[in-house]
């Protein structure tokens, strides 16, 4: 037992001792005791180091809305959890802590040597040093302030922990389980309603665990607490959420929490998750988020010690403790009186109470009571400085005379400065959620007005003072939110009450005599009254502005301590009141959520689905390389004996040029179009002509947007009269069906067309090289392969090793081919069976590398690598596919536009680099002429770029302005190494005449 | 994630829906009588409306329907869905290009 531990009281189980230690150091707590609650009792307030000048600092509050007291726990490598706030740190016996923000110690701070240069970092200290140039923000400034100014250091293991995830519905969703909330879901739940009630601490009850001797309908504020749960947890349809923050309002009252269910656990068991986060949609939401204490901001108001009024009435009454021997109470409102009150009767020494609120106030009944009690008050009062080193020492106070001016007055010596200048509603929430505030003149705060959601804020959350009349406003909300009416019964109290307005941004600091120490608004980020003066003095008006420039109100802060003053502070100094200067946007989370509860179960294998086609098991089994194309994993190469990929593809390459080569191409995108407008409507959608293409014939189809360019190519069939069978891209087969049912659905509803997504139903085994058909010939006995019954782009019905098969003639390589189509679940069986078949020829599988090689030296496009989205057909070379005699088609008239035939567009050339060996860069830019200096003027790009082993040289594809009447000429591909000369030439590489493919 | 009242399905998440951009505007019937301007109107041209808005969704990962839609964009709030090819609800107070 430390002397700062009181005897008795509070609610934390004496008969349990925890072990726990801070910055190596062993102290001892209760369990109950939060770090913070417990480290105070061990007497320590020294507990971090400010963010930018590196200000030693201590606790300010005793909630989630503490600024100053971050630290990092650690469980173990993987599980260090940094920038917790010490307030909301349940301890457990070995808990394990550490101080940020300091090197080499917490007391001793090289770092702090920014707070004597402070005259030089003032608001926008780093936009004005760090500008030019830009680079060197990057590379030099920006990680060396991340460096000096850094909080805690995130764990380098991966998580370690399960994050669950769950999705809820209710009829009333309640946040905030203090007076008015718990009445409210009382109210709700009477009614039948289905209620979840949620709240941030471990346990129930908000401003309630901190009241041992308020009464409420005439009996023990505890007593009614305990009662009023017990009957919430009995009832079925209530679910009660302690540890569980609402951080986030979303559309259609659609709210998100976070769970906590092991950090406050010694040895959390392996069953269970670390946290869980929940998606509420509640047809009604009640808002009971309380109110957060304002700092006052005078010099010298961040020193160790100088804390907030109303937390030190939480630190005695909840954990036992007295945060320090001898305390000056600045009350800027009435509820500091009855904060010195309390703690004086608990032992605390009140040096003085120091009353800086505005001349002639009306004396509250915390004023009374302390007077009452003997305690020293001076009126007319205001903060000049404090002194102290790691911890606050003496306060010196000066007068406010009648004139306005001030004359110092005495110095006080103190361990610790209680503050308050009012309370704050929590409208955090409501302003996430849309709905608008109001500024409330008597409180000197913004409160709820209009929603924009099914939502309504009760009790001090909307500015409601006083406990009865918190009970009665939560029970009615609870009650209207369920659709009942509001509740009879009047709730009546006895001891906390009232006084909770103060004025934000007081006490005012007549510009003379401001001395040379700081007066904190935003403890979090360093942010002055000076800084914002300065920033008002530098022209800035907009909240926005000022606050990205000072940065006031960031971070995890989120205005919590800071917003109010901030703005009183700027709107005096504009000579505005408070609402005119406007609010920043209160933005979600309220409180930080870890990355692992969103995540959830979206990590590793689980974090997208995956694709695999029929021949993945087999592929895999031959240590093919996969690679992601979409979400499906494709072959990439098949190494044999050690190959390295070039290798590789370099073989199945001239495979599939000697012999034969067999590709997985099951990816395609594939849609079937029915019906008797079928031709009617490709017509209309391709540029091609579908109305002349025969009953099992096949044609490449180019599709465009309205706007004229590229957007997917494939094969199409023509299976029957009124059946199409339609390839897509791999990666656009969802976005062409889709485009397909908008036309069909939203403009051309005259059409009798169905389509169907048959990709998946189909696996498609390319056989490709001069020796295809004697491939094909062993398994397929029903089919002509000869080339006069089934020439390029036919297709036939059949049977492939017995199985069902659509075959197309068709080839994305340049030689004899033929595309296998087989009901999917035969893929695995039919690959094998043409593999077996293919033995004696040589039949290599080759990957999608070598697929890319195969057709660059064919020059046939891959849109949305050698086109990207900008291109016409004309540009991509496949302008003779359009259909000259159709009036129209999705595309054509904006292809009628004088940019569109502009002769100096980008268009697809091939690229030789005049040393063969040289494989250009994919995306290298292009230029005219050699030797420029930056900025160059780039007239174009490489889009395709391989070594042929065929032609025993490199090839490239790319787009250059003007690009066919350029060819012969040699242009440059500027790179690190130097200028790399290439020559224009034909995009087909390899067979122009496109005698292979006809054999 | 807001709800949306498919007219066919019923209300659903907005995960299942995919946007389809501002509703009621209708491809030209000839396209190669609109002057450039007019086509560049039709591709490009669309209203940034604060208020209530006439936008399109498809119901992708559902009936996979287009149907349309007047959503406050101030509040996020829906006023009203209806089916391609219906007019908005009368009494709401859709505008769509001006
Ligand atoms: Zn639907």
């Amino acid at each position: 037992m430390t002397e700062f531990r009181t005897e008795r009281g509070g609610r934390v189980d004496r008969s349990r001792v925890l072990r726990f230690t801070f910055d190596g150091r062993a102290y001892t707590g209760f369990a109950g005791d939060t770090l913070a609650s417990a480290l105070l009792a061990n007497g320590v307030q020294l507990l971090g180091r400010s963010f930018k000048y590196h200000r030693p600092r201590g606790l300010l509050a005793a909630g989630s809305e503490e600024p100053n007291a971050l630290v990092t726990v650690i469980r173990d490598a993987a599980r260090r959890t940094p920038n917790v706030r010490a307030t909301t740190v349940e301890l457990y016996d070995g808990l394990v802590a550490e101080s940020q923000n300091r090197w080499p110690s917490l007391s001793f701070d090289l770092g702090a040597i920014n707070n004597l240069l402070s005259p030089v970092l003032p608001a926008g200290f780093y936009n004005k040093t760090f500008m030019w140039p830009r680079s060197a923000w990057f590379a030099l400034y920006e990680p060396r302030i991340r460096a000096a100014a850094g909080l805690g250091v995130a764990p380098t293991l991966p998580d370690p922990d399960r994050y669950a995830q769950r999705y809820a519905h209710c009829e009333v969703l309640v946040v905030g389980a203090g007076p008015a909330g718990l009445a409210a879901a009382t109210a709700a739940a009477a009614t039948g309603a289905r209620v979840i009630l949620c709240d941030e601490q471990a346990e129930l009850g908000g401003a309630l665990l901190a009241e041992p001797d308020t009464e409420i309908d005439g009996r023990p504020a505890g007593d009614w607490l305990a009662a009023t749960v017990a009957a919430l947890r009995a009832n079925p349809r209530v679910t009660l959420l302690a540890r569980t923050t609402a951080f986030g309002y979303f559309p259609h009252n659609n709210v998100g929490l976070v769970e906590r269910l092991t950090d406050h656990l010694e040895s959390p068991p392996a069953a269970l998750p670390r946290e869980r986060l929940w998606q509420v949609r509640a047809r009604e939401v009640v808002l009971a988020t309380g109110a957060i204490e304002r700092p006052l901001p005078f010099p010298g108001n961040d020193r160790p010690g100088v804390m907030l009024a109303g937390a030190a009435r939480t630190y005695l009454h909840r954990f036992g403790v007295r945060v320090g021997r001898r305390a000056v109470v600045v009350a800027g409102c009435d509820a500091a009186f009855q904060a010195a009150v309390e703690l004086s009767r608990a032992g605390v020494a009140i040096a003085v109470i120091a009353d800086v609120r505005a001349p002639g106030q009306v004396a509250g009944p915390g004023e009374q009571a302390a007077r009452a009690a003997g305690l020293a008050v001076e009126t007319n009062a205001t903060v000049l400085g404090t002194r102290g080193r790691l911890r606050v020492s003496q306060v010196l106070l000066g007068r406010v005379g009648p004139d306005g001016a001030v004359t110092p007055g005495a110095s006080h010596a103190c361990d610790v400065v209680l503050m308050s200048g009012g309370y704050t509603p929590s409208v955090h929430l409501h302003s996430q959620s849309r709905g608008k505030l109001a500024y409330d003149d008597a409180l000197g705060a913004f409160v709820p007005a209009a929603p924009a959601e099914r939502t309504r804020s009760a009790g001090m959350a909307r500015g409601v003072a006083g406990l009865a009349a918190g009970l009665d406003d939560g029970a009615a909300a609870g009650a209207a939110a369920a659709g009942a009416h509001a509740a009879t019964h009047r709730h009546s109290s006895r001891g906390l009450d009232g006084g909770l307005a103060g004025r934000p941004g007081a006490p005012p600091q007549p510009a003379a005599l401001v001395p040379p120490a700081k007066a904190f608004v935003d403890f979090q980020n360093d942010v002055t009254t000076r800084d914002l003066a300065l920033a008002r003095r530098e022209g800035f008006e907009s909240i926005e502005h000022i606050k990205r420039y000072t940065t006031t109100g960031m971070a995890t802060d989120q205005g919590k301590t800071s917003g109010l003053n901030a703005l009183a502070i700027v709107a005096s100094e504009s000579e505005r009141r408070v609402p005119e200067v406007g609010l920043t946007t209160f933005r979600m989370p309220f409180t930080p959520v870890t990355f692992g509860s969103l995540a959830g179960v979206a990590r590793g294998d689980a974090f997208d689905p995956v694709r695999r086609t029929p021949s993945h098991a087999w592929a895999a089994a031959r240590g093919a390389v996969f690679e992601d194309v979409g979400l499906w994993k494709r072959a990439r190469y098949f190494p044999v004996n050690g190959e390295d990929m070039h290798a590789a593809v370099n073989r199945e390459c001239l495979a599939v040029r000697r012999g034969v080569g067999m590709f997985d191409a099951s990816t395609l995108g594939k849609i079937e179009v029915v019906g008797k407008d079928a031709a009617t409507f490709l017509n209309r959608l391709y540029i091609n002509n579908w109305s002349n293409l025969g009953v099992q014939r096949s044609r490449y189809g180019i599709l465009l947007r309205d706007d004229g360019f590229v957007y997917d190519d494939g094969v199409i069939a023509r299976l029957a009269e009124d059946r199409f069978h339609v390839t897509t891209t791999t990666g656009g087969a969802a976005r062409v069906f889709a485009m397909m049912e908008d036309f069909l659905q939203t403009e051309w509803t005259d059409l009798s067309v169905w389509i169907t997504s048959t990709t998946e139903q189909w696996a498609v085994v390319a056989v490709q090289g001069p020796r295809a058909r004697d491939v094909l010939a062993r398994l397929v006995t029903d089919v002509d392969l000869s080339a006069a019954a089934l020439p390029h782009m036919a297709v036939a019905r059949g049977r492939i090793a017995g199985v069902p098969m659509l075959l197309f003639r068709v080839s994305f390589s340049g030689e004899l081919g033929f595309e296998v189509n087989v009901p999917a679940d035969y893929g695995a069986e039919v690959w094998a069976a043409i593999h077996e078949a293919g033995r004696e020829f040589g039949i290599t599988p080759y990957g999608t590398e070598a697929m890319h090689v195969l057709r660059a030296e064919k020059g046939y496009i891959i849109v949305g690598q050698d086109t990207d989205g900008t291109m016409t057909p004309d540009d991509a070379a496949v302008a003779w596919a359009i259909g000259k005699q159709k009036p129209d088609f999705v595309g054509k008239r904006s292809l009628e536009r004088p940019t569109m035939k502009h002769p100096q567009r980008k268009q697809l050339v091939g690229l030789e680099t005049l040393d063969p060996r040289i494989v250009l860069e994919e995306g290298a830019q292009i230029v005219a002429t050699r030797d420029q200096r930056p900025p160059m003027k780039m007239i174009g790009h490489v889009t395709s770029s391989y070594h042929s082993a065929v032609l025993g040289r490199s090839i490239a594809l790319g787009v250059v302005a003007g690009g066919r009447a350029r060819s012969g000429e040699t242009l440059y591909v500027p790179m690190p190494g130097g200028d790399i000369p290439v020559k224009v030439v034909s995009p087909v590489f390899y067979d122009r005449e496109g005698a292979r493919l006809n054999g | 994630m807001l709800i949306i009242d498919c007219p066919y399905c019923g209300p659903r998440p907005e995960l299942e829906f995919a946007h389809g951009g501002q509703a009621h505007i209708a491809r030209p019937a000839d396209p190669s009588q609109t002057t450039d301007d007019e086509w560049t109107e039709y591709l490009y041209l669309r209203v940034n409306t604060k208020g209530v808005y006439a936008e399109r969704w498809r119901h992708a990962r559902g009936c996979g329907r287009f149907f349309n839609a007047l959503r406050d964009t101030t509040t996020d709030q829906f006023l009203a869905t209806y089916r391609s090819g219906e007019k908005p609800p009368v009494g709401s107070a859709a505008r769509s290009a001006p």
